[in-house]
């Protein structure tokens, strides 16, 4: 690094300014993956039950519910109650629903599931064994929105691993050219360690530790302005949450690895030119 | 100790050497001589194994370019020192440097290196120079730290290509003096040179004579085929 700074200081840049894009990715990622949970834990299976039926008969049913192995709990909304909460959520409506004669809305039980079961899956499973009873008349999970949300979760992390790996060739590429540069500029003194028999080890080392500590100065460099847009967005444009530590942790260890891949595959590569055998 | 049994070598269908068949026994001192292009820094790089054989065989004490593994290198490089023609001193190493850097490079203990580079040095009669830098020694003095650099891992062998090409007479005939002095000690040395005057000089040292990748003269010669 001290033979070509200038070099050396743009690969960092160069690598950080690639991991940094990663990184803003990791910031939107984690925060759509937590706004993802708040929306999950509000899927709640809904069975409207047919007018009529022997409230007791329900709660016993309630009860057989709630022993599922993907049910939290289960609330039972009586005729009335649906329609005081109607009227609560929907005031506007309020003269409409006091003039009403017979009350439309029907009981239901509202059905949480257990945080492991807020899956597409599970919910189907349970809306197909409340549908069972007789009292139920219909079943209603959002299942749409239910896919919806996965299949976003899906495209977002599809679209970080992409990026991801688009960054990871250039930074390779990059660390490579670095690590060349570097060799030409020591050419002499390698031919010579090779004449007096210094081990391929010896001779590798050095330049693998640049590709090291490159890729882990551009992994640092990429947490900095990482951590400075976040400070940013979240002063100016919307409340953002910081990625969990580990994240942090596994980016500076991935970009050290990186660099180190990197000038592997470059020493390899020029070592072998600078002996003839 | 030192074999090249029938040996050819081409470098892009070009023949540069034509069945070479070459013995160099222990603590032996040889003169490699011929016009250029005769094939004489094929020999030394060819028992460097910096090159291997189109065919036939080198054998450098255990190692044989038959069998010899990239692995190997190092060790038999560090049998077989090496001099150039144009030194190849690291310009911003001084003389003391230099030679540390071959010991350091070959895995001496560094407490060790100190003493070692002195020793060397002061071998090649050049301990009081041991913090000048390269630019500002003679090229005769240059050469001595060249051959210090390589006499450094202790080789059985001293190959030196045209060690005396870039020195006047009188720097060759002290760079010679030092081959001699090192031969003395046991050490087999392969010289390649077209000096004549300095192989007319030294009647007593085995000549070895090339032309056109040919031997044309050794007086221990023996037919391979």
């Amino acid at each position: 690094m001290r033979r070509a700074p200038l070099l050396s200081g743009l690969s960092i840049a160069s690598i950080g300014v690639s991991l940094f894009i990663i990184g803003l990715f990791g910031v939107a990622a984690h925060n759509v993956d937590q706004a993802l949970s708040g929306a999950e834990s509000r899927v709640e299976v809904v069975a409207y039950l047919r007018d009529g039926v022997d409230e007791e008969l329900v709660g016993l049913a309630g009860a057989e519910v709630e022993g599922y192995p993907e049910v939290e709990s289960v609330t039972y909304i009586s005729k009335v109650e649906a329609l005081f909460r109607a009227s609560r959520e929907l005031p506007e409506f309020s003269d409409v629903f006091s003039d009403l004669e017979v009350n439309p809305l029907p009981a239901s039980l509202v059905v949480q599931l257990q945080n492991r079961s807020r899956t597409p899956a599970d919910a189907e499973r349970v809306a197909a064994r409340l549908a069972g009873y007789g009292f139920v008349e219909e079943v209603r999970y959002g299942r749409e929105w239910v896919d919806r949300l996965y299949r976003i979760r899906r495209v977002v992390g599809g679209g970080v691993l992409l990026l991801g790996a688009s960054f990871a060739l250039g930074a390779i590429l990059l660390i490579g050219i670095a690590v060349r540069m570097a060799i030409l500029a020591r050419r002499e003194g390698i031919a010579i360690m090779k004449t007096v028999g210094a081990t391929e080890a010896y001779i590798r080392r050095p330049f693998l530790a640049e590709g090291l500590f490159t890729g882990l100065l551009g992994g640092g460099v990429a947490v900095l302005l990482t951590w400075g847009a976040y400070r940013t967005i979240n002063a100016t444009l919307l409340p953002l949450e910081w990625v969990p530590v580990w994240w942090v942790a596994i980016g500076l260890l991935g970009a050290a690895l990186l660099g180190m891949l990197a000038a592997t595959r470059a020493v390899r590569r020029e070592l072998k030119k600078i002996d003839v055998f | 100790m030192i074999q090249l049994r029938g040996v050819h070598k081409s470098y892009g269908g070009v023949q540069v050497l034509n069945n070479v068949s070459i013995h160099v026994r222990k603590g032996e001192i040889v003169f490699l001589t011929g016009p250029s292009g005769a094939g004489k820094t094929t020999v030394l790089r060819l028992v460097h194994m910096q090159t291997l054989p189109t065919s036939g065989e080198v054998r450098v004490s255990k190692f044989s370019s038959k069998r010899i593994k990239r692995k190997d290198l190092p060790e038999l490089r560090r049998r077989a020192g090496f001099v150039f023609q144009d030194f190849r001193l690291l310009e911003n190493l001084t003389a003391a440097e230099n030679v540390a850097f071959a010991l350091e490079c070959t895995g001496t203990p560094r407490a060790k290196v100190g003493p070692r580079v002195q020793k060397l040095l002061g071998q090649v009669g050049l301990a009081a120079r041991a913090r000048s830098y390269p630019r500002e020694l003679s090229g005769g003095e240059q050469q001595r730290v060249a051959v210090a650099r390589a006499l450094a891992t202790e080789p059985f062998v001293l190959l030196a290509d045209e060690p005396t090409g870039n020195l006047d007479s009188r720097a060759s005939a002290g760079v010679f003096d030092l081959f001699r002095s090192i031969n003395a000690s046991g050490m087999s040395i392969i010289m390649a040179t077209h000096d004549a005057d300095l192989i007319r000089r030294h009647p007593e040292v085995r000549v070895i004579e090339l032309e056109h990748g040919t031997v044309v003269f050794d007086p221990f010669a023996k037919t391979d085929s």
